[in-house]
């Protein structure tokens, strides 16, 4: 039996979201972009799937959400598309040193093209400084991408002051919000850019979005060259039954989110409870308060976070040492935490979500007591 | 996975003993720590070798491993075993390959230590 409590890094599609997704592969098949009768059904699809994201993140109008391939497509969208398009005035792009690859990556390509990017530092809670934002933004600067929620922490980053920061320097702002829609209450009132997933939402993967404002409007130079769809910004026929999809997992996490995370919240306060008073020396990484309910992030001093994985090979978590990869490097993210390096190596993210019960919350924290036990007891740092 | 999940030779000898070698090599903030111990005895061979490792499944199946080859070894057979040996045998991937060389680095110190140890008691005699 497989125990998964790894919801950051997918999420199962909802059933409901797979029914509605269904006939978009048969008999409602028609390209949206078609003038005909099953053209405009594929099409009728796609638009009410367009209001109900519109609806999740508070988007007055349904035209402001662009269809992409997942949240990368998003990021690269936002941030490139800004960039390239309002170049000519500004020359600075400001992100935050735990972004998810493909904005950190993305942010980089600019920089290789002559733009200065800076990397704002967190606070060893896991939040932006936000007084290192405020000197190093100025008139030079284009946009400022931080995320709304960290991957592998879950800390929750302050969006209403730094977008009130933002508009006072009449700079862009983009959000990286692929953990934290559905999750927490988003509200596009505060950004001029969102990026959305799809699978991170109990819908299907290949799919997101982003919010792009039209008052006042954000213009992108797009990514691809191609037939214009999607406003002229990102070319391509969409991929209907994803987009459907996409739709009735944000329709699912308007209506549940926060009943969601109630329960949710139950299980985390009882998860770091039992860790915390049955293991010594385990740290939570990330503010214990600014977070998402659905996930953990721990340090168990003197044990390596793979080694724990391999040790309850049943239950689906993370590590944060990269040992896997090719780098051997322990987690950027924790590192820009600053905390001990060792307790870098140390880490395990767990992740909470909707199909999760609380027998598995049980099962998983008593593997969790028990391998890191039998480790520490062949551990020459314990 | 079997010298990973019931690792032999887990433990710790009595570091003060003149026939025992100690060696701790790697570090914490690279993930990788081996702490390897050997005892000899008068042919000069290997009686006993323990381990405590902190890493990920493959540092401590290495040291399961090397522990276990060098038994019964003298120390200049023990000093033959290779890393390559060690990576082939466990199947370890190429980003793994780190810990063989960490298991033989160990071995090596630990014949060294063992041999100071030795060195000085003929000075002092």
């Amino acid at each position: 039996m497989n125990v998964y409590m790894d919801y950051q890094a997918t999420t199962p599609c909802d059933k409901r979201v797979v029914d509605e997704m269904l006939p978009y592969f048969t008999e409602k098949f028609g390209n949206p972009h078609s003038g005909h009768a099953l053209g405009l059904r594929a099409n009728e699809g796609v638009e009410i799937a367009r209001k109900k994201i519109a609806d999740l993140i508070h988007a007055n109008d349904p035209r402001e959400i662009v269809f992409t391939s997942g949240a990368t497509e998003s990021n690269n969208l936002a941030i490139k598309g800004a960039v390239h398009y309002y170049k000519s005035d500004r020359k600075k792009i400001i992100t935050s040193a735990i972004e998810h690859k493909c904005v950190l990556e993305t942010c980089r390509s600019l920089q290789s093209e002559g733009y200065e990017v800076v990397f704002v530092p967190v606070l060893s809670n896991g939040i932006v400084d936000m007084d290192f934002l405020q000197r190093e933004i100025d008139d030079n600067t284009i946009l400022v991408s931080i995320m709304t929620v960290n991957n592998e922490i879950g800390t929750i980053q302050p969006i209403k002051e730094i977008s009130k920061i933002c508009r006072e320097h009449g700079v862009l702002f983009h959000t990286d919000a692929a953990q934290a829609v559905g999750k927490v209450e988003v509200d596009v009132a505060d950004v001029d850019l969102m990026s959305i997933s799809g699978h991170k939402i109990y819908g299907p993967k290949g799919v997101g979005a982003l919010y792009v404002r039209i008052k006042p409007r954000i213009r992108l130079t797009p990514l691809f060259s191609g037939g214009g769809q999607e406003r002229g910004v990102r070319s391509g026929t969409l991929a209907v039954p994803l987009c459907v999809g996409l739709g009735k997992a944000c329709e699912i996490a308007k209506n549940e989110m926060h009943q969601e995370a109630e329960r949710l919240t139950e299980m985390k306060n009882h998860f770091i409870g039992k860790i915390l008073s049955r293991l010594e020396k385990v740290y939570l990484n990330g503010d214990r308060e600014k977070r998402i309910p659905g996930c953990l992030n721990f340090s168990f001093e003197g044990v390596e976070g793979e080694s724990i994985m391999l040790g309850m090979p049943e239950v689906c978590v993370s590590s944060g040492s990269a040992c896997t990869s090719a780098s051997l490097e322990p987690s950027y993210v924790l590192k820009a935490l600053s905390i001990r390096e060792d307790l870098a190596h140390c880490s395990l993210r767990i992740g909470l979500g909707r199909f999760t019960t609380f027998e598995e919350v049980e099962y998983v924290s008593d593997k969790i007591i028990e391998t890191v036990t039998r480790l520490r007891s062949m551990s020459p740092l314990w | 996975m079997e010298l990973y999940s019931n690792p032999k030779n887990v433990g710790s000898l009595d570091e003060k003993d003149e026939n025992v070698g100690t060696s701790v090599v790697g570090a914490p903030s690279c993930g990788d720590v081996i702490k390897l111990q050997i005892k000899v005895d008068e042919e000069g061979k290997i009686s006993d070798a323990k381990f405590k490792t902190f890493g990920c499944g493959a540092a401590i199946a290495s040291s399961a491993l090397i522990t276990d080859w060098v038994q019964g070894k003298t120390l200049s057979e023990a000093k033959k075993i290779k890393n390559q040996d060690v990576a082939e045998y466990l199947s370890l991937p190429p980003v793994k390959a780190h810990c063989s060389v960490l298991a033989e680095e160990a071995i090596e110190k630990a014949i060294e230590n063992y041999l100071s140890k030795k060195g000085e008691e003929t000075c002092k005699k």
